[in-house]
């Protein structure tokens, strides 16, 4: 129900007709053209679709979001280590426990990464204009394994002091250890709990939109069949989109 | 091999669909992933080797300890010949023409021997006879210091790392200053010392402690028993029986073969290599040949069999 | 000298020697193999095993 002050303009938040005079041309400046841009890439229904493609019938297709499970429970469980700080894992029962909570769902996260990857290798998963999701993807896996090195190096006993000293010597030998410098705790923890998250976590997001935008790729087509026909190459000619 | 002709790709739903709940998924997902991390974690808990100390270190391999002191105050000592970024005794290691180490520069300049022998000795309340050892060393001419060190060095080698064995000889103070700083470590106050040393209150950098243990045998030692040690494909490795980080199979895998295992530039060959192969890997999508495996190696028609039989069926 | 922790009250005591099998260059702890054997089954069996039928098609 409208009062007479919202009559001219009933739903205030969107300009979704951008020539509407009512507003005087306002056609919602920056924020207008981010939001019809947001909205057209993808539309609710693609955000969060409640159908899948009649192709996608192995159970393969579980090591994604298994992974973004993993990668939530490495986050939880590395939320509470954070609240008691770096002793508390090593002078406390329960301290522990959760460092072996975060061990083991970093180990998970690992595994059903390397699945899901071998998955969508195996299904040339970068083909129709998905080059950008397996590249996301695998920045994403390499983003891993150096938070999960910077995660070993501020356990604060002996594997750590091990690696410390051992890794420093490769990271030397190209310059990156007169700036990245393994023995420093300090230096270390918060590249571990601040900046490989926040670079993994934008990478997963994005991969993530990537998926929701392009859709699952369909399956390769068998050799001499013309049938939905593909290249290997990830950059054919446009896709046909489905009309939102 | 010709060119496969660039059409689009089609459409995902153009084969049909199926209802799908996606938060629901997401939700079985987030509750079997927390119940598996919960059973590992209660089952195997995780592995905590206590970290070692330099007190540890001196009690328990004095000898070993003894003689690492001796190579840092000679300058001997692997950080003391290592280059950059500590000093620049060694032009550091070179990745084909690229000196990369060198390019960074010296950003955590450490003069050994005075970091790790004579600050410590200066910083504690010393006895009459260490206080004149260390003047008569540090007034001494760098000949006469070399001199002294050398002579103790062959010396102590041959007693096999026994002071209590060494034959008499030229060494000047030297013994009496590492015997001082032996039982200084013992007494565990040089592990808060070398943290402590630039003067600053809070400290979070273990450099100087970590790379004096290193310099010595005994954590190595420690580490060799864990099956850690490079040659070991220790990178992969974790102590006891857990898993370690497996997904460093192949960065270890180069430290293993040649000419990566006896090379001086080993560890730049291998961050090299490393390098091209995870370029490679991130743009599998552009490379020939490569993009082209999961079509010939058709594990596609295991995962999309229900699809190609129903496509003949509707044929 | 034994830096292990002291009690460990996991029901399944990891710690203690590792056990390692190796063939010539190669070289890896009993452990990490079984995770990478348990990966590759797993995979197997998510390509292999028949997924069950959708509830209606569109």
């Amino acid at each position: 129900m409208s009062t007479e002050l919202e009559s001219e303009s009933a739903d205030p938040g969107t300009s979704a007709e951008p020539d509407e005079p009512e507003t005087g041309g306002w056609t919602g400046g920056w924020t207008g053209a981010l939001r019809r841009r947001a909205v057209r890439a993808l539309p609710p229904d693609k955000l969060l679709p409640d159908t899948q493609p009649a192709y996608m019938a192995s159970w393969i297709y579980v090591f994604g979001v298994l992974t973004l499970a993993a990668f939530l429970v490495v986050l939880a469980s590395g939320c509470v280590l954070a609240i008691e700080g770096p002793a508390w894992w090593r002078t406390s029962n329960v301290g522990h426990y959760f460092n072996s909570l975060h061990l083991w769902s970093v180990e998970l996260f690992m595994a059903f990464m390397v699945v899901h990857l071998w998955g969508k290798f195996f299904m040339a998963a970068w083909r129709g204009r998905r080059a950008l999701t397996w590249i996301t993807g695998a920045v994403a896996f390499v983003g891993s394994v150096g938070t999960a090195f910077t995660g070993y190096l501020i356990q604060q006993n002996l594997d750590s002091q091990w690696i410390a000293t051992q890794a420093k010597d490769g990271l030397n030998s190209v310059g990156i250890g007169a700036y990245f410098n393994v023995m420093n705790f300090g230096q270390m923890l918060m590249w571990h709990i601040v900046l490989l998250p926040v670079v993994v976590g934008v990478l997963v997001v994005v991969h993530l939109l990537l998926v929701r935008r392009r859709g699952i790729v369909p399956p390769l087509p068998l050799p001499g069949t013309g049938s939905g026909a593909g290249s290997d190459t990830p950059a054919a000619a446009p896709q046909i989109e489905e009309e939102p | 091999m010709s060119r496969r002709a660039r059409t689009p790709e089609p459409d995902p739903y153009s084969f049909g669909s199926r209802p799908y709940d996606l938060v629901k998924e997401f939700t079985i997902a987030l509750v079997a992933v927390l119940c598996l991390t919960i059973v590992f974690a209660t089952v195997f808990s995780s592995p905590d080797d206590h970290p070692l100390t330099i007190a540890t270190w001196a009690k328990t391999d004095s000898a070993d300890f003894t003689a690492t002191a001796l190579s840092e105050l000679d300058s001997t000592s692997g950080t003391a010949t290592y280059g950059p970024p500590y000093n620049t005794a060694s032009q550091g290691q070179k990745l084909g023409p690229l000196a990369l180490a060198n390019l960074a520069g010296v950003t955590y300049p450490i003069d050994t021997a005075q970091v790790y022998i004579l600050d410590p000795l200066k910083s504690a309340p010393q006895t009459a006879p260490v206080s004149s050892a260390l003047s008569q060393y540090t007034t001494a001419s760098a000949d006469q210091q070399n001199t002294w060190t050398g002579n103790y060095s062959d010396a102590i080698t041959k007693a096999n790392g026994d002071p209590t064995k060494v034959a008499k000889g030229d060494y000047g103070p030297v013994p009496t200053l590492l015997e001082a700083l032996l039982t200084q470590a013992q007494a565990g106050s040089l592990d808060g010392q070398l943290l402590t040393e630039s003067g600053d209150f809070y400290q979070t950098d273990y450099t100087l402690p970590l790379l004096f243990l290193a310099d010595g045998s005994y954590l190595a030692s420690l580490a060799g028993q864990d099956h850690l040690a490079g040659d070991q494909w220790g990178m992969m490795n974790e102590t006891g029986n857990y898993p370690g980080q497996a997904w460093l199979w192949l960065y270890t895998f180069w430290y293993q073969v040649s000419p990566y295992d006896h090379s001086d530039n080993g560890d730049a060959l291998v961050w090299g290599t490393m390098a091209i192969l995870t370029l490679a890997f991130v743009f599998v999508p552009f490379i020939p040949g490569l993009r082209s495996i999961p079509r010939y190696v058709p594990v596609y028609r295991l995962i999309w069999r229900r699809h190609y039989r129903e496509l003949r069926t509707r044929e | 000298m034994n830096l292990h922790s002291g009690v460990n009250a996991a029901p399944v005591n990891l710690n203690g020697p590792g056990h390692y099998v190796g063939w010539h260059v190669f070289q890896i702890s009993v452990a990490n193999l079984t995770v990478i054997v348990v990966m590759v089954l797993v995979f197997l069996l998510a390509v292999l095993l028949p997924f069950p039928k959708g509830r209606g098609r569109r």
